[in-house]
């Protein structure tokens, strides 16, 4: 199982894309392998303030519901049509046009402190922990 | 068995339960019998229940329909009878379609997107209902007409208590919700407002001029609803209701004493995934043919644990497919022949005794059938007297409705003939 170089991750399996003071966050190829065929996502109402740790969203796949916990703190600024409409991207391209929504960041600095990839890599390898 | 399973003594079996706390003597059960002092038993008992001796008026939320041998026939195979929970589709296609139907048959009576397999009964069906609306509008007031059944009103704030949802009472203006009082409660902490069709009082109420109002304050219009009566009236879709419910009793289901009963709910496609209970959902195997699944269960409690919309992990399948059968023998065009004679015998009977001296129909609004008398004595006594003619008057409305004690509340199905109607007319006639 492969993550991309360029994105940040969450001991809980979301992912962060950063472009300039927006976050795009989403989940990783670990968390949808393992919720199976994902049939809904309940996304955030655009204007939302989340705090960094709080459940942003929730994936449902056939057999579970899996909560999704913001990586950083900020406003919804945008939401990704795409998942809401065709659910199943998030299982063929979770990194990429399978984002959730953006957030726009209040702590940029927040970002920094999430797990690169290799250290990622041996958290997912390692069982990965509770999703 | 004992030794089978490596225990001396049934007491054994029961040696986790500390002695304190175990039952000390013998049980208040008689000895046993074989089977035909059993059967001499049974047969004494049901000699005393003569029920179907009485001729019956009496509504109030259980009627006296006509449930065709058919539907026995087809509850009673041992495959529907005995059948748990089809969490196994592979071995469970008859429920499930039947389910699927049931289903089906709901939505087009109803004009909902989706039906759920069945709730516990109407009452707790309407309850859910309120919360399912709290849940997507995230308001915390919930409106319930006085019209509404007693019962279902109470079982209403006890399921609302424990959401934290505040469910207040729309009082009622001449036998329906009164539009004035509702408007002054509508606000946009309101999450939905119950109505019943007919109420139960039997009126139509004025559902267009309550939809306008309910809707322009961003709040969903629940309607408990009659399914015979949906033979006549309008799909409550069609004039705005976004989540229908009732008791489905009257769909090939006895009164039995009260019970078990059939909760109905069906909505529209933006609650779906707020509905709680089991959805039965049509797919395809693994060969491409036709199946059906409970399907959808990431709503319910045992998937989505303290984030689901309800506890209830079950149905009222044997129930639901009595009615499934009963409207497939009925078909389309029996079920509006059914609402027909209900209606027109109603209003037979209502015409004749607003002609009695001393007697008036309580109000003048449209009514399906059953229908509130202003009796010239009180409505206890008219029943008790009656009851000495085998008729069973109705209902005395006064025992829920202290406003309406001089009232008797009463129900025509098609089961009632002209002469027991006349009879009716007449034994009230020689009370008056």
């Amino acid at each position: 199982m492969t993550y991309p170089a360029n994105l940040k991750y969450t001991k809980t399996h979301e992912y962060v894309r950063v472009e300039g003071k927006k976050a795009y966050v989403g989940i990783t190829n670990y968390a949808q392998d393992q919720l199976g065929d994902i049939v809904f996502v309940e996304v955030p109402e655009i204007g939302r303030v989340v705090k960094a740790g709080e459940v942003f969203s929730t994936v449902e796949s056939v057999k579970a519901v899996s909560d999704c916990y913001a990586p950083v703190s900020g406003k919804i600024a945008l939401v990704n049509k795409k998942v809401t409409d065709s659910p199943e991207v998030l299982n063929k391209d979770p990194h990429g046009e399978g984002w959730i929504c953006a957030i726009e960041m209040s702590d940029p600095s927040e970002a920094g402190k999430l797990m690169d990839v290799a250290a990622y890599e041996k958290h997912a390898a390692e069982g990965g922990g509770h999703h | 068995m004992l030794k089978a399973i490596g225990v001396a003594s049934i007491e054994d079996l029961f040696s986790d339960i500390p002695p304190a706390l175990r039952f000390k003597g013998q049980l208040d059960v008689p000895e046993a019998m074989s089977e035909w002092e059993i059967l001499k038993l049974m047969k004494e008992l049901a000699c005393k229940d003569d029920a179907a001796r009485y001729t019956n008026f009496i509504g109030a939320g259980a009627y006296d329909h006509y449930v065709p041998s058919v539907v026995h026939y087809v509850l009673a195979r041992s495959e529907f009878y005995t059948a748990y929970t089809p969490y196994q589709p592979e071995v469970s296609q008859a429920v499930l379609q039947s389910i699927f139907e049931y289903q089906t048959m709901i939505c087009e009576l109803t004009g909902m997107d989706a039906g759920n397999a069945s709730m516990y009964d109407g009452p707790s069906a309407v309850a859910e209902s309120v919360t399912i609306a709290s849940g997507l509008t995230r308001r915390k007031k919930a409106l319930v007409s006085r019209t509404v059944h007693p019962e279902t009103r109470v079982v209403t704030r006890t399921y609302a208590a424990g959401h934290e949802i505040d469910a207040l009472e729309v009082p009622m203006e001449n036998g329906v919700t009164s539009l004035s009082g509702l408007e002054k409660m509508l606000s946009q902490d309101v999450a939905c407002l119950v109505i019943q069709e007919p109420n139960f009082l039997g009126n139509i109420e004025p559902v267009d001029e309550i939809s306008e109002k309910v809707r322009a304050a961003g709040a969903t219009l629940i309607v408990q609803a009659n399914p015979i009566s949906l033979g006549l009236l309008r799909t409550p879709a069609e004039y705005g209701a976004e989540i229908v419910v009732g008791e489905g009793q009257v769909l090939g289901n006895p009164m039995g004493f009260g019970g078990p009963y059939l909760g109905v709910l069906a909505v529209k496609d933006k609650y779906l995934r707020r509905m709680p209970g089991r959805l039965v959902g049509m797919t395809n195997d693994n060969r491409g043919q036709r199946g059906f699944v409970l399907t959808l269960q990431t709503r319910e409690q045992h998937i989505r644990r303290e984030k689901a919309t309800s506890n209830i992990c079950s149905n009222e399948a044997l129930n639901a497919l009595a009615a499934t059968v009963y409207l497939s023998w009925l078909g389309k065009q029996g079920v509006k022949d059914l609402a027909g004679q209900c209606l027109k015998k109603a209003h037979y009977l209502a015409d004749g005794i607003s002609h009695l001296k001393g007697y008036s129909l309580a109000w003048k609004t449209p009514f399906f059938n059953e229908f509130a008398v202003k009796c010239p004595l009180e409505p206890e006594k008219v029943v008790k007297s009656l009851v000495g003619k085998k008729i069973l008057a109705g209902y005395p409305l006064g025992r829920a409705y202290p406003e309406l004690k001089d009232c008797l509340l009463v129900a025509v199905t098609e089961k009632r003939t002209k002469k027991e109607m006349d009879e009716l007319l007449e034994g009230l006639e020689g009370l008056a």
